[in-house]
């Protein structure tokens, strides 16, 4: 036979080195380098239809409601962590972010700026943990974008995702809609994500079994809303914590809060971590809590859903909604106190998301 | 938590706060001093005045390490900062006090000084050997409980012969402090605060012990109880000040005796002598000059003291003359007697270290007790 056959090698600029490889510039020049590892690294993950189409776009069939729509950008450090990672986290923040309008999430977009030099086996990893938590989570990644950056200007990764969900007709939830008298519950235990973040911080690192609280919440949300269609507020309690998370619906709202402390979740470990490192779990980041406002004639019925689900399993009624025109949110303390809860002044630990 | 809940027990602060009130003579005024700005969090953050009869006054002293600390000695800091070879470390309450022209270690860090958040004198020892070909600078604050870590980490500098790390020494000392409160009247206050006793401070006395306040005892007859940080240990304290007050006693009490012996931490205070000389004067923010209240490096540990090896001179900088934070030092003002607070002066923008510390009166006071003010329109 004497026809010539294209070598295989020729598709491809190189093999991609799992193992000990390193991301380079030309894997962010728009080159076969650059198709080379969106195809082995991400298509691949993210496997869906409409992404595979591999258009610059993705076109996305909608059905009837509302749209919601969301993004945010994770730079957390350091980039893998107890109970996830950045890819993990950058799936479930977004996701959360749509499930506390009572949208269903069902599209992702994801944007990865990488510093020259990152470990592919990283990469990879990384990849594989958004494909994991996007399918988990019923959300597809079908749409991306890849920018490589010189040595020295990015820490390593960052990702942005955008997402998009369908909010059913009927449900209304918006911070403005806490009214007094409502009640306000939380979800589970507070402070876990901050408190594993920090447990691993360079200079800081101490040993503790705490894990991050990373989780998806659209499920819960939907049996809450099941159970209540009704709901007021629901608010997922990420940087600044429950804190800052109640102060901005008393704002928005123009009410007052009143908190029980002694109703307050807090895991053992949390509050020896905050207690060493003089921190408050009100402050402390979670990544997989929500806050919910609903009439106190709802708030049993709201927190038997939670607790029936995986993730509100420690849900509980932590305070109520009052009339305040000072918009405060104050706290009986289980010393027989009562003190303001403020916001968080600066920042309590730098890059947790 | 274990030893932990039992110290902020509301039953049992309940009993306790009964009892305050129960033996509070109605006619007198208990005006109770907690030096200690550890202290004066706590009070805030469990809401202790609410349990307290409103005979029974809490006056907030100066012992809070980022309050006191003159202006001119944090313009020091910040030049130091802004030396091209400098590697500044700080503890991270620093980064955001303002100095003179609206400057603080934060916009230095803005604008390219290499300015690091360290929690202890030892990571600034580990900067120091990982960056060899940079003057690593600690930026030593703090009372007695703070000030044997620098000692050590000085210690040991010497002893690897590190030649690039030095600190900047500004610790205090808490009893010299408290005879200037007691002694000196400030020429601007109308009249000196009264204070009849003093809630003593915890871990400074688990360095210090129980001795180092016989004289305020014997000298003053003011009755001071040195008291744990958790609320139980200041309710308890309150109880036991009323109780002397009324029976005419003076004497040092210890209420927290699980941490603080009579004599102290003698090996911390060995360490301590080695490395550090008492200053014979020191400014402090709002209270002036007092004589003997603060440490030095010694002569034989020069090579590590960064205001020997980089020649700096003092400084004199000047109050913002809005700001009450002098006053409020003193405890001849409350916070919210400043005209500026919670306005012009929030944490977010502070003009006076007593709103940047979370252990300042002021930031205490925003932070958690702004709900009992009456609204501003």
């Amino acid at each position: 036979m004497d026809t010539i056959e294209p070598k295989g090698r020729s598709m491809k600029a190189r093999t991609l080195d799992f193992a000990r490889g390193r991301v380079d510039m030309s894997h962010g020049g728009g080159g076969r380098a650059m198709a080379q590892l969106i195809d082995e690294v991400f298509r691949s993950a993210f496997d869906n239809p409409v992404l595979d189409r591999g258009d610059d776009q993705a076109l996305l069939d909608v059905g009837a409601g509302r749209i919601a729509f969301s993004t945010d950008s994770y730079v957390i450090s350091p980039l893998f962590f107890p109970g996830g990672d950045i890819g993990s986290l950058a799936v479930h923040g977004t996701v959360n972010d749509l499930a506390m309008a009572g949208a269903v999430p069902q599209w992702l977009s994801s944007a990865f700026i990488i510093e020259e030099g990152f470990l592919l086996a990283d990469l990879k990893r990384i990849a594989d943990s958004m494909a994991s938590a996007a399918r988990a989570a019923g959300v597809a990644i079908v749409t991306g974008d890849t920018k490589v950056v010189e040595r020295g200007k990015g820490d390593g990764v960052f990702i942005n995702t955008a997402g998009i969900g369908v909010v059913p007709p009927g449900v209304d939830i918006h911070p403005r809609r806490a009214r007094p008298g409502d009640a306000i519950l939380v979800s589970g235990t507070i402070g876990d994500h901050g408190v594993a973040i920090l447990s691993h911080r360079q200079g800081l690192a101490f040993e503790t079994d705490i894990v991050s609280d990373s989780a998806p919440l659209h499920g819960l949300v939907a049996a809450m809303l099941t159970a209540a269609p009704d709901l007021h507020v629901l608010r997922d309690p990420t940087r600044g914590g429950v804190a800052a998370t109640l102060n901005e619906i008393a704002q928005a709202a123009g009410v007052g809060m009143r908190l029980n402390e002694s109703a307050l979740p807090v895991r053992t470990q949390v509050r020896g971590a905050c207690e060493l490192l003089g921190l408050d779990p009100l402050n402390v980041a979670n990544e997989g809590k929500l806050l919910a406002i609903c009439a106190a004639a709802d708030a049993d019925r709201v927190l038997a859903a939670m607790r029936a689900h995986a993730f509100g399993r420690d849900a509980a009624i932590i305070g109520s909604v009052v009339e305040d025109p000072s918009r405060f949110v104050a706290m009986d303390t289980v010393f027989g106190g009562r003190r303001m809860v403020d916001w968080l002044t600066g920042e309590q630990l730098p890059r947790i998301c | 938590m274990k030893y932990i809940d039992e110290f902020r027990d509301g039953a049992a602060a309940r009993a306790v706060a009964a009892r305050i009130a129960a033996e509070a003579v109605p006619a007198r005024e208990y005006r109770l001093m907690e030096f200690c700005g550890g202290h004066t969090h706590a009070i805030f953050r469990y809401g202790i005045p609410d349990l307290l009869p409103p005979n029974v006054r809490m006056i907030h002293g100066p012992g809070c390490p980022v309050c006191v600390l003159p202006i001119g000695r944090l313009d020091l800091a910040i030049d130091l900062a802004l030396r091209p070879k400098v590697t500044l470390c700080t503890y991270g309450d620093m980064m955001r006090v303002p100095g003179s022209r609206k400057r603080s270690l934060l916009r230095a860090k803005a604008e390219g000084a290499d300015v690091r958040i360290v929690y202890s004198a030892t990571d600034a020892l580990r900067l120091a050997r990982e960056l060899p070909d940079r003057e690593v600078v600690f930026f030593a604050i703090g009372f007695e409980t703070t000030t044997p870590p620098t000692a050590v980490a000085v210690q040991i500098a010497a002893a690897e012969g590190l030649r690039n790390f030095s600190v900047y020494c500004n610790h205090v000392l808490t009893p010299p402090a408290l005879v200037h409160l007691l002694e000196t009247a400030n020429p601007e206050d109308p009249e000196p605060v009264r204070i009849d006793g003093f809630v003593g401070p915890a871990h400074v006395s688990v360095v210090i012990g129980t001795d180092a306040y016989q004289r305020f005892a014997e000298h003053y007859r003011k009755p001071v109880v040195i008291a744990g940080f958790e609320p139980l240990d200041v309710l308890q304290s309150i109880l036991m000040l009323v109780r002397q007050i009324n029976d005419g006693r003076a004497t040092i009490e210890n209420e927290y005796s699980r941490a603080v012996v009579p004599a102290g931490n003698l090996r911390a205070q060995e360490i301590v002598g080695d490395v550090l000389q008492v200053r014979e004067t020191f400014e402090w923010r709002g209270l002036g000059e007092v004589p003997f209240s603060a440490l030095r490096l010694r002569g034989k540990y020069a090579a590590f003291d960064a205001e020997h090896r980089f020649a700096v001179a003092p400084v004199k900088a000047r109050e913002n003359k809005a700001c009450e934070c002098p006053a409020i030092l003193r405890g001849v003002k409350r916070p919210t007697d400043c005209g500026i607070f919670g306005t012009v002066c929030t944490p977010e923008n502070p003009m006076g270290s007593c709103m940047v510390s979370a252990e300042g009166a002021c930031a205490a006071y925003y932070t958690y007790g702004r709900h009992k003010q009456p609204a501003v329109a």
